[in-house]
Order: structure tokens, then sequence, then C-alpha cells
């Protein structure tokens, strides 16, 4: 499985990459030519753009049963970096739907062109098999996030928001990048499919192994806002513009499971008895923290914020049953939470657009307004507290079951209580949607034809994965194995 | 391949649900068409299947597969037994009532109605799965009609605590029985969801041990068992009519439904080791339903707290572990759904009339409104176990099973709660219906509607029928008891 | 006629219940029309049970006129029927006197539909225990009887029906469910409700355990349910404060029902079923039986003296007419098998029959004189003979057979009762004549405070004389009193049969 020499097989397990590198150019050049008003088109060239990488990569660079290392080990092209490219693509084209009317980003061709770049990112961080090229797919996608989540000129929030994003950012990829060096220092090889073989070789005391592992834990941990390092979500959320949080708390996440589930599996598979329930604990942590935190929220936006913290917790307990059940009930459940938070996210930006307001109290009488923006609403809250026939409800149940089956029944057990704490208050939001009143409720609510397609698109996915479960449960299943 | 009748009978409410959001807000009257129509089909082919059961053949019939996820044995499988046909048949007549009282609701009947279809879908498509995973599934999908239909179109005063309780009660319940299904799941090592299947697992004892208590009792929560009963009257006091009638008539049932298919069918030993348990808080709920019933001063309180102790009997004719018990809990299941429906009917019609529940306050109406006086008092007759109707042809079974399993003090507790239960209906009744009509309710209080009058005719004709002749639906009963009772010896 | 004569006890049981169904869908205003139709509807079963007595062949053994199909197949119910000398005088009551009772009540304006509905269906109810054959549709029809009884009491009743209809009916329930329990324990040990399988196989189940205690006492418990199940009907001191209230705020129809057969589904109770499936334990608690019967005669009437309620005095009465069928019972328990026994049951059942008669005509005529004055204290009345003499002449015939004046119906039955029960029971029945004694007095004390003594000039011009369609209701009962009273033996024939073949 050694690097080979130049040939095809790299150029297509790059050609997304090559894809949105094209993309990233062509929208910069066109933000140039285009007048003002054509800017909006931006959204479009950049949705349609991200789709037809879509279908291009999945026509070409379907990996092959046995993974291959291209580029001298740097990037593994193999199931699950694929399945994770596509989650990404397909958040970003509806992120960039829901970027056109909402007002900081809709005529802006340099968010465009972040929104690109960072994608471009964690594509790299999806398959990146050596440090070097981890840490850079890491900066290379949390950058221009840094300048997304402040996008918002002039506005405090905005501008706090993307401070705060970038100290924290900073902060934890330095703390990981020392625990990279560590290994490098130890294993004497950047190569992620070297290391293990080497640590274990080597006379390294677990207590050393386990000290470099939470060293790295913390920059994944960050990613995926997991407690500890939860703190910057919310607030960031808050100030972002709404479709860039919704970017953050999915495709952002997403990238971070990627790297969390192959650098723990692959890296780190001889320690498994002591990270698995450090896992654990940190996955009940974030859950209990996300979800009691979110109960006390009058703003949508925060409440969305710790209900995606909490949503992080659940998928840690897939990764902590180690097993190929366990990975891919974190899959699955990740591609389900993908569409739904992102129409939960769509549904604040129209929300937040027309009523210039995030707060609860906005959403009264939503159902009267736009009963269809209600009903979507309804649909995203209820995958997200795991009814069926939405995609939520399949996620939870394979993710419980993992644990079951690893006998973490405890975890399985504390998951669903916390599922229930969840349900408490997206029952609380929809109440307030669909029964309280507001003056404005004969005002119908303006839903361009951009963002209605792109909830279209997020309920279908929802409804989709929750009822014709088993082609994703199968692509769920070929990215497991690729790390077993 | 047959007609995928069940298939029809589950999905044509949410089609029509679909079919509902997607029309104008506006178009009031073709929403309430649309449901009705699609409740009267589940209704006419429920009824079709019901009588085209081959009793003397028994086991699972009309039964459709195919596959759902394979990877993990999960299928789509519907089929009908003896217990579950005439619970099928039970909601389909709860779902056409329910939407025939409801006519008069005119916020948002849109949505009203494509919610009371999707929990039609939801209570349908329990009874008639043949796999835990799709058993969970439709299982679930009720949480949110549920929750919404109360907190909106609900009691203003209690509606948002009510919806609350009563669906993180059953949430909780549910959740907590799947991690027993789960349970089973990896350890039967049949790597199947299949129930069927799954009732040949023979599980180790110390696993049934163990684990029958927790499937059992998160389904019984939405069978009302005590200590967790408390959702039921709250819930069913601060929702609208028909949701308080399919949630007392049916969903109650699709509790105990479940735990039993679930945790006595799969768990036979671990049903024996712990009915003990299931006996004495289900005599529990007898009496204490009974008692608080007898001091409430709301009217639907009163029909709210009967249903948690007619429930009980249902859970006790579980608990006997017998012929009779069983058989006397599935009919009892069937008549308690029926009456707690017309109960609750009747509530709400009173209620919308007279604006008021304070039995203090009512009285004489069944001189303002015959009908609905009159379907009260039959139900009031069925929930006394009067012979004639179908509490008594219900209940008859069920104390013999006490009899015959059971320490007799058991069934002598149990009665006591019928004499409660009567006092309690003959003090509504006498109060609300007769005694005087308040001179306020002299002007302004109308008699029912014609599709009112249909569906307190339909529901009463169905229970004196079974009262009078309890051969249309006792033997399908029994032939599916048979095979509980197979499962219950053969472990 | 071959289905009429092989279903003529279904028809006799159901014909009432099918005209209740087309009253149903009568108009409501058409009041004539309901009246009259409800009054066919309850002739048509006299008719037939008429046909019943005729046929009836007295000197056969067993159960004549059984139908049987399959009922309740899951707990081996059947629907079984079949009747003889004692069901048979019962049958013929009840139908006598519902007719008499819906044209009693034809005076009834309120909501005349929904009252002969009630009215027809009660019918239905007590037939039903009278001839059923199976344990479980016993306690069918038992409770069934209960609903139209509280209903026409709740609601044509008197100032204080709701009462007086709670209390009869929270009575007679919580007697049943002691019945219920044990009706249920006898059908899971034996597998069977047939009442002829367990009149043989019941008593025989004598040793062993059941439920952890021994079979005596289980067996006993078992008997006193149903002892007090039916004692609450008949009514036997002290289960008896029901009554009073019950009977004295019933309409006048319903009171006729009440006194006339309700009261005799208790003492059937005990013919029917205590007797034969407990024999042992009967003649075990005999004793208190008879002592309790003795009570009843003699508080009742003490009671019924005490009274200055015309209604309330005759419900009274019922009381001690009914514990002498108790006391017969009683005695017939200890001594079965004897001579004495089967007298003390002729007398029982005689006098259950006898009091049907008088005590309805009783109610009657106290309703008739209350539509006329609207009072029913004693001493509001006075001297009426002159103002009515026909009435008064019928109330006096009346009030003598309840007396148990010779030559009338009331002195045979009762002295059957005594003549049966004194080598038995000699203390109880003697303290039961000095109860005979106090009948004696209330009797006479109604009769002088309505018909004799000064006239109360209050009433003179206000109290027409009885009417015709009032004298159709009293003449039956009287040629049935009289015809009994001079001729007994056409009645005694058929029940003296069917009580040797079973004791």
């Amino acid at each position: 499985m050694a690097a080979g020499p130049f040939n095809a097989t790299m150029i297509l397990a790059i050609l997304p990459q090559i894809g949105l590198l094209a993309l990233g150019v062509l929208v910069s050049i066109l933000d140039l030519l285009w007048k003002e008003n054509q800017k909006r088109n931006l959204g479009w060239l950049t949705a349609s753009g991200l789709a037809l990488i879509m279908v291009l990569a999945g026509v070409f660079t379907a990996p092959a049963a046995q993974p291959v290392l291209v580029f001298g080990g740097m990037l593994r092209h193999d199931w699950l970096s694929f399945v994770f490219q596509m989650i990404f693509l397909f958040g970003a084209a509806l992120t960039a739907l829901f970027a056109m009317d909402s007002e900081p980003l809709s005529r802006k061709g340099e968010a465009y062109m972040l929104l690109v770049a960072a994608t471009l990112g964690m594509t790299l961080m999806a398959s990146a098999a050596d440090l070097i090229m981890l840490f850079l797919a890491i900066e290379m996608t949390s950058i221009p996030l840094y300048i997304l989540a402040g996008f918002i000129v002039g506005d405090n929030k905005s501008t706090e928001s993307g401070f705060k994003y970038l100290l924290f950012g900073a902060t934890t990829s330095a703390v990981m990048l020392y625990g990279f060096s560590l290994l490098y220092g130890f294993a004497g090889t950047t190569q992620i499919y070297q290391l293990a073989g080497i640590l274990q070789q080597g006379q390294f005391s677990t207590f050393t192994l386990i000290a470099v592992l939470m060293l790295v834990l913390v920059g994944f941990s960050f990613k995926v806002s997991a407690v500890p390092f939860h703190f910057w979500a919310p607030d960031v959320y808050e100030g972002s513009p709404t479709p860039i949080a919704g970017f953050l708390s999915t495709a952002s996440k997403a990238a971070g499971f990627a790297v969390l589930m192959r650098f723990l599996l692959v890296v780190f598979p001889m320690t498994e008895h002591y990270w698995i329930p450090l896992l654990a604990v940190i996955s009940t942590a974030t859950m209990i923290v996300g979800n009691t935190l979110a109960l006390a929220q009058k703003n949508v936006k925060r409440l969305l914020a710790y209900s995606s913290i909490a949503q992080a917790g659940y998928m840690l307990i897939g990764v902590a049953s180690v097993s190929p059940l366990g990975i891919t009930a974190s899959v699955f459940y990740l591609t389900a939470y993908l569409v739904t938070n992102l129409a939960a996210f769509g549904v604040v930006t129209i929300v937040g657009r027309s009523t210039g307001s995030d707060e609860l109290s906005a959403y009264a009488g939503l159902s009267r307004r736009a009963p269809g923006l209600a009903m979507v609403f309804l649909v995203a809250l209820l995958s997200l507290g795991g009814i069926p026939p939405f995609g939520g409800f399949v996620g939870k149940i394979l993710v419980f079951a993992a644990a079951i089956n690893s006998n973490l029944i405890w975890l399985a057990v504390l998951g669903i209580l916390n599922s229930i704490i969840a349900l408490y208050y997206y029952l609380m939001v929809l109440k307030v949607v669909y029964l309280y009143r507001s003056e404005d409720e004969n005002r119908p609510l303006a839903i361009p034809r951009s963002w209605a397609i792109a909830m279209g698109l997020c309920v279908v996915g929802i409804l989709l994965l929750g009822t014709v479960f088993g082609p994703w449960y199968q692509w769920s299943v070929t990215a497991a194995s690729s790390l077993f | 391949m047959q007609f995928p009748i069940l298939s029809v009978i589950v999905f044509t409410p949410l089609l029509a649900g679909l079919l509902i959001v997607l029309m104008p807000p506006a178009r009031k009257t073709e929403v309430k068409v649309i449901a009705l129509a699609a409740a009267s089909v589940s209704l006419l082919l429920a009824i079709w299947t019901y009588f085209s059961y081959n009793v003397s053949a028994g086991g699972y019939q009309f039964v459709e597969r195919l596959p759902w996820l394979p990877q993990l044995g999960i299928s789509y499988a519907m089929g009908v037994d003896g217990i579950s046909m005439p619970l099928v048949l039970l909601a389909g007549v709860v779902v056409f009532c329910g939407a025939l009282i409801s006519w008069g609701i005119d916020d948002r009947p849109r949505e009203f109605y494509a919610f009371l279809m999707f929990l039609a879908t939801s209570v349908f498509g329990v009874f008639v799965s043949l796999d835990l995973f799709q058993l969970f599934f439709f299982f679930e999908i009720a949480v949110f009609p549920k929750y919404l239909m109360i907190v909106v179109w609900g009691y203003p005063k209690t509606r948002e605590y009510g919806a609350m309780k009563l669906t993180l009660y059953l949430f909780i319940g549910s959740v907590v029985a799947l991690i027993g299904a789960l349970a089973m799941y990896f350890a039967s090592g049949l790597h199947t969801f299949d129930l069927i299947a799954l009732e040949k697992a023979n599980f180790s004892a110390s696993f049934q041990y163990i684990w029958f208590p927790v499937v059992f009792f998160g389904f019984a929560i939405l069978g009302g068992i005590f200590p967790f009963h408390s959702w039921a009257p709250d819930g069913h006091v601060a929702a609208p009519t028909a949701v308080s009638m399919l949630l007392a008539g049916v969903e109650m049932k699709v509790g105990a439904f479940a735990a039993l298919r679930v945790a006595i069918m799969l768990l036979p030993q671990g049903a024996r080791d712990w009915a003990w348990l299931i006996l004495i808080l289900a005599t529990v709920n007898v009496i204490y339903g009974a008692f608080i019933a007898m001091i409430q001063t709301d009217f639907k309180y009163v029909i709210g707290f009967s249903s948690v102790s007619h429930m009980g009997l249902v859970l006790l004719g579980f608990a006997t572990l017998s012929a009779e018990g069983l058989t006397g809990a599935g009919m009892q299941m069937f008549s308690h759904g029926i009456m707690t429906a017309l109960f609750f009917a009747v509530v709400g019609m009173a209620y919308d009339r007279t604006h008021t529940r304070d039995i203090s306050k009512l009285g004489g109406l069944i001189k303002k409104m015959p009908w609905a006086g009159v379907g009260f008092i039959i139900g009031g007759l069925v929930s006394m176990g009067m012979p004639g109707f179908s509490g008594f042809t219900a209940e008859f079974p069920i104390f013999m099973g006490i009899w015959r399993s059971t320490p007799p003090i058991f069934a002598i507790i149990a009665v006591v709660g019928v004499v409660i239960t009567a006092a309690y209906i003959l003090r509504v009744v006498s109060k609300v219906f007769f005694g005087e009509l308040s001179p306020e309710f002299e002007q302004g209080v109308g008699d029912v509607t014609v599709l009112d009058k249909v569906a307190i005719g339909l529901l009463s004709v169905l229970m004196i029928a079974l009262g009078v002749l309890p051969s249309l639906m006792v033997p399908m009963v029994q032939s599916g008891v048979e095979h509980v009772l197979r499962l219950l010896g053969g472990a | 006629m071959e289905f009429l004569f092989s279903h003529l006890l279904t028809l006799i049981l159901f014909l009432p219940t099918l005209f209740a169904l087309v009253l149903l869908v009568l108009p409501p205003k058409e009041v004539k029309l309901i009246r009259w139709t409800a009054l066919i509807a309850s002739l048509i079963p006299l008719g037939l049970s008429l046909l019943l007595w005729f046929r009836f062949n007295p000197a056969l053994t067993g159960f004549q006129f059984q139908e049987q199909i399959t009922w309740y197949d899951a707990i081996h119910s059947m629907y079984h029927l079949g009747i003889d000398g004692i069901s048979l005088t019962m049958v013929i009551l009840t139908t006598l006197l519902t007719p008499l009772a819906i044209l009693a009540s034809f005076n009834i304006q309120d909501r005349v539909k929904a009252y002969m509905i009630l009215f027809l269906l009660l019918e239905t109810g007590m037939l039903g225990v009278f001839v059923t054959l199976d344990l479980l549709l016993f306690f069918v029809f038992w409770e069934v009887g209960l609903i139209p009884m509280y209903f026409l009491i709740n609601q044509w009743g008197g100032a204080n029906r709701g009462y007086a209809s709670l209390k009869f009916i929270l009575y007679t329930m919580a007697g049943s469910l002691g019945l219920l329990l044990a009706i249920q324990m006898i059908g899971v040990l034996a597998g069977t409700y047939d009442m002829q399988v367990l009149f043989k196989v019941w008593p025989g189940i004598q040793q062993g355990m059941l439920f952890g205690l021994p079979v005596g006492t289980v067996k006993a418990v078992a008997f006193w349910a149903f002892v007090i199940a039916f004692a609450i009907k008949v009514p036997v001191w002290p289960f008896h404060t029901w009554l009073p209230d019950a009977h004295t705020e019933a309409p006048t129809a319903g009171s006729m029902l009440l006194a006339g057969v309700l009261l005799k589904l208790g003492g059937y109770g005990f013919l029917r079923l205590v007797l034969p499936l407990f024999p042992l334990e009967s003649k075990m608690f005999a004793g208190t039986l008879a002592l309790l019967a003795t009570l009843a005669i003699i508080l009742g009437a003490l009671g019924a003296y005490g009274q200055n309620d015309f209604k309330r005095l005759v419900a009274y009465s019922s009381i001690n007419h009914m514990g002498f069928v108790v006391l017969a019972i009683a005695a017939a328990a200890w001594a079965a098998g004897t001579d004495n026994a089967v007298i003390a049951m002729n007398g029982a059942v005689l006098q259950m029959f006898n009091h049907g008669l008088s005590a309805a005509g009783m109610f009657f005529l106290v309703g008739v004189i209350y539509d006329r004055t609207h009072t029913r204290d004693l001493n509001a009345y006075g001297g009426l003979f002159a103002l009515t003499p026909i009435y008064g002449g019928i109330l006096l015939f009346t009030a003598m057979a309840s007396l148990g004046l010779p030559g009338l119906n009331g002195f045979v039955s009762e002295f059957l009762v005594v003549r049966g029960a004194w080598p038995v029971f000699t203390l109880a029945t003697a303290l039961s004549m000095i109860g005979l004694f106090f009948t004696g007095a209330y009797v006479l004390k109604a009769l002088k405070k309505v018909l004799h003594g000064p006239l109360n000039e209050r009433w003179v011009g206000h109290l027409p004389e009885i009417k015709p369609r009032e004298m159709a209701v009293i003449a039956p009962l009287m040629v049935l009193i009289l015809s009994i009273g001079i001729w007994p033996s056409w009645i005694l024939t058929v029940i003296n049969h069917a009580v040797s073949m079973w004791f």
C-alpha cells in the first residue's frame, strides 16, 4: 500500500479538490467581472458548482475496494474519506444556497470563495493520512471559517464571534500541534498509518501515549465542539451569519469527526482500553452540558448551538463503541444530522431575516405566518430529537444499538435520558411556533426560491434517511469498514 | 403477492395527511372531507379484514414482508393475529369517530387533521407490526402529533403542562423499552428484528429476568400502569376531544399491546418471574384510579382517571398469564377503547356547548342533548361492567383468570374497583345529565350535530353488540391468546 | 308453530326488548301510540306464558322448554333456558304484573317513550333471571334488571329520588359483588356454568384445599356471598334499609314491580341456587337465617306500624311478608328431605306469588290515592270511604289479603309456611306468629287512617272515584287473590311437584 509513482488514480483521488479549487478561482474571477446586482447569482454558481463536483466525484472517484495511499502517503483514498467528502460538498452547496439571500453574505463573492476554500480544507481533512497534511488541512478549513464567522462588518457580535473563534481555534491547534510533534518525535514519521505500528513496537509507556492522545484530542474536541472545548460554539454561532453558523455546526463538525475517527482507530488502537472510557465520559459530559444548557436558552440560535453540542455527544457514543457498527452509526448519524441541522438553521435564517430577531419570541405565530416553514422546522427539530419517520431516529437507534453491542449499556442509558431532555426543549420551540400568537401573524414570510430549494432538499433528505435508509446505511458501513 | 391490505390501512391516513398539508389553508371543508374519507377507507378495510380473518386457522394473517435494512435484519413486516386484529378495528373506529366529531374545529383545521391522520398511521402501524424496529418506528411517530395537537387545540389552562408531561412520559417509556429491545436483538444472536423469529430466541433465564421489567414497564407506561399513570389524566384532559379519544381509546392500548407483544411474548420466563409485581401494580391501578375518579370535580378528569382504572384491568389480565385473563384483557382493550372514546366524545360535546366541565355547574343536559346523554349512560354501564354490555364480557374472563392463577384476594380487591366505578359513574350521570338544568344553559345549549350522533351511535352499538354476542370477537382473541400461551408454556 | 313452541322461553324473554327497540323509533310526541304499543308488547309475553302454563307438564321432573346454544365459549357459558314449576310461577307473576304496571303508568306524561322502553327492558331482565339455567347468564339478567329500575326511580320518582335510587343501586350492586366473585370462583373450579351440572358437581366437592384454605371454609364464604346478595334483594333484616326509600320514591308502577317481582328475585335465588348448591352450608346456617327471618317479620311489622307515610307503610310490609319466605327457606334447609321441608317450600313459593299480587295491588292503590290527593301522609286522609266507596272496598279487600285473612291468598301461603316451619324452628315460628299479630295492627291502622275516622273535609269534592283504567289494573289481581284463597290447588299442584322434586 505504499505510495506509488504518479498515476491517474492520484488525479482521480483528488478530483473533488481540483474541482473545488477551480470553482474557487471561478468565483473570484466572476466576483470581479459581475455587476453588483448580478452577484447574487454567485450563490447559484457556487451551489451548482458544488453539486457538479459531487456528481463528478461520485462518478469518477468512487474508491476501489482496497484503499490506496496517494501523494507519498499524504492522502488516503478510501470510502471513509469519500463519504465524508460527499457530506461536505452537500453541506457546502446548501450553505451556498442559504447564503444567497442572507443579507451579510449574498452579494459578497469572497464569502463564496471562503466557503469553497473551507470545503476544500475539509475534504483534505477527511482523507489526510499524514500529520503534516492533517494539520494543514485543519488550518485551511479553520482560517476561512474564522473570517466567515466575523463576516458582518460593523457588527460587534459578529466581530467578537470571529475573534473568539480564532482565539479558541488557534490555541487548541497549538496544543494539537504539540501533540503531533511529540508523535513525530517518538516515531520518526508523520505518516499516520505507519505511526501505529511504530508506536506499538516502541517502548513507550502507556501513560506517555495517553498524554499525547489527550493533547491531540484537544484539537479534535474543539472541532466537534465536545466538552470541555465547547465554549466557543454558542457565542460564535450567535454572532456569525446564520448560514455560516449552520455550516459550522454541520460540515465543520463532520470534518472533525472524520479526523477523530481515523486518528483514534488508526494511531491508538493499542490504548483502546484507556481512551474508550475517556471518550465515553467526554460523550456523556457533552450530551449533558449541551442539553441542560439548551434548556435555558431564549435565543433560537444559541439553543441550536447547545443542541448541536449535545448532538456531538451522541455521535461520540458511536465512536466510543469502537466497532464497525459504532462507526457506521456515527457516520449515519452525521449524515442525518447534517441535513437536519442545515434545515433548522435555514429556518432560523429566514425568520431572522424577516423579523430581525433570533429570539424565541420571534417565532410566535410562525405556523400561521408560514405554515410550510413551520412544518420544515417541525421536521428538523423532531429529527434532531430522534423521532421517526425522520433521519435522526434511525441515527439514534443505531448509535444506542452500537453502545449496547459494545456493552456500554450505561452510556446508552445516559444517551437516552439526554434525548428525553432534548425532546423537551425541541417541543418547547415547537410550542411557540404552533401555539403562541403574534401581531404579525397575518403577514406572510417571504421565502426566496433558493431557500425553498435548499430546505426542500433537506426535508427530502431527512425523510429519506428516516424511511428508505438502506442505501445510506450501506454507505456508512462501507465508510466504517475502511477503518477496520 | 396478495393485495397489501394492511399497508393500505396504515398508509391511507398518512397519504391523506400529506395531501392535506399541501392544500391551501383556506380550504377548510375540503381538508375535513379528505381526512374523513381516508378514515372511512381505513375503517372499511379494517372491517373487511376483520371479517376475512380466518379464526380457525389463527396465527398471523395478511402478512406482508419486504426487506428494509437486511444488513441489520430489519424488515418491513406487517400482519395481524387474533389479538391485534380487534385493535386495528378499534383504531379504525376511533379514528373515524374522531374525524367526525372534530368537524367543528375552526382554528387551522388543516394542521389539525393532518396531525390526526399521522397519529392514525402511527397507531395502525404499531398494531400490525411484525418487526420490532418497525414497531418502534410507528410507536414514536405518534410523539409530535400528540404533543402539538394537545398544545395547540387543547384546553387552554392546562394544555402546555399536560402535553409536555404526556409526551415526555411516553417518550421515556418508549426509549426505555427501546434499550431492552436492542438488548434482545443482540442477545438473541439471530440478527433480526423479526418478532416471529425472536419468539423462538430462547433467551436465557437471567437475561429475561433482567430485561423483562425494562421492556414491559417501558411500554406499560403508555398503558397507564401505576405509578407511571399520572400523564394519562393530565394529558387526556388537556387534549382536544378527538385526541383524548385517540389517546385514551387507542394509544393506551398501543402501550398495553406492545407490552404484550414484545415483553410477554418474547420474554415469557421473565413474565412469569415478574407477574407478581404487575399483578400488584395493576390492582393498585384499578382501585386507585377509581377512587381518584370519584373525587374529581372536573367532568373530564373523571373519565381520565377511569381510564387508569380500566387499563389496570387489562394489565391484570396480562398478569394472570392465563387463557381467560389474556382473552379478557384482549376484549377489555377493545371494549375500553370504544367506551372511553365515547366518553371523551360526549365530554367534548358537553364542554363545547356549556364551556365548563365543572360537575357542580352542569346539570340536566340530557334534556338538551339526549343522544349524548344516552351515549354516556351506555358508556357508563360498560364502564361499570354491567352485564349486557361489552365491559362485562371483557372483565368477567379477567376475573376468572385472576381466580385461576392468583390468590383470590386480588379478585376481591379488584372487584371493589367495580363498585367504586359504579359510584362515580352514577354520580356523574346524575349530576351532569340529570339534575337541574342550570338557567344559563337553558339558552344557547343546543343538541349535538348529526355527525356527532353517527359517532355516538356507532360506538354504542359496538358496545352493546359485544355485550350481547361476545362470540363476535372472543374466538378471534382466543386464537391469538392460544399462541401467547404456547409461548408462555414453551419456554 | 313448531318454532313458537320450541323457542317459547326465548320469545317471552326477548319480545319486550324487541318492542323496546320498536318504541325507540316511534316519534316521541305520539304518546298514545307509545303507551298502547308498550301495553300490547307486554301482553304478548303474558299470552305466551299462559300458553307456557298450559303446555307445562307438572308431572315431569327436571326442566322443561329447554333451549341451549353457545353464548360465551371462552368461559364455557351457554345461553341455556329452562323452567320448572318454581320458575314458571315466577314467570307468570312477572308477565302478569308488567302489563298491569304499564297500564297503571298511563298517567305518566313526562318522557313517556323512555319510560316505556325502560319498563320493557326491565321485564326482560326480570324474566331472564327466572328462566335461565346458566349461572353466568343468571348474573347477567340479575344485573340487567337493575338498570331500568334505577332510571325509573331516578327519573320518574318522588322528591327524594336521587338519594333513593343511588341507595337502591349501590346496595344491590354491593350485594352482587360477592355473588359475582362466588360465581367466578365456582366457574373456575367447576369449569362450567351450567346449573344442572353444577347441582350435581358442586355439592360433591368436600375434600381438600382451595386457595390454601380448607374447602369447607371456601364454600362457607361462597355460601354467604350468595346469601348476602339474595338477602339484600329479598330483603332480609338487616339488609333492608334500601327498600323503604326505593319503594317510597319509585313511581307507582315502579313500586308495583319492585315489590311484586324484584323482591322475588332474591327469594328465587335462594330456592334456585343457594339450597341446591350449598345444601350442607344451608343446613349449617339455617338457624341464623331463621333468626334473621323472624327479625324481618317482627321488625318489618313494627316498622310498618310506625309509619305515617302510606307508601312507606306498605313498603315496610314487604319486609314483613318476605320474612316468611326466608323463614320457610331456612326451615326447608334445615329439614331437607322431610315433609316439613316440602310444605314449607310450597309455602315459600306461594307466598312469593301472593305477595307479588297483594303488594303490587297495595302500591297501586296507594298510587291511586296519591294521584288525587298529592299526599301520602296518613294523617292527611280520613273517612275517605264515604267519598270513594268503590276504592275503599278494593283497598279493604287487598289489605285483607295482605293481612292474611282466611279465604284470601295470603292466608294459604302463610299457613303453609308456618305449618312447615313449626316443627323445625318452633320458637322462631312462634315469634313470627306474634309478628303476624303486628301485621294485623299496621294494616288496620292504615285502613283506619285512610278510610275510617272523621272525614277530612278538604277532600270533599276533590276526590274522584277510581277510574275504569285503574279498575282494569286492580281487577285481575283481585281475581287471583280470591281464587288462590278459595282454591289454591290449581297453582299448588305446579309448585308442589317442583318442590318435591328438589327437596
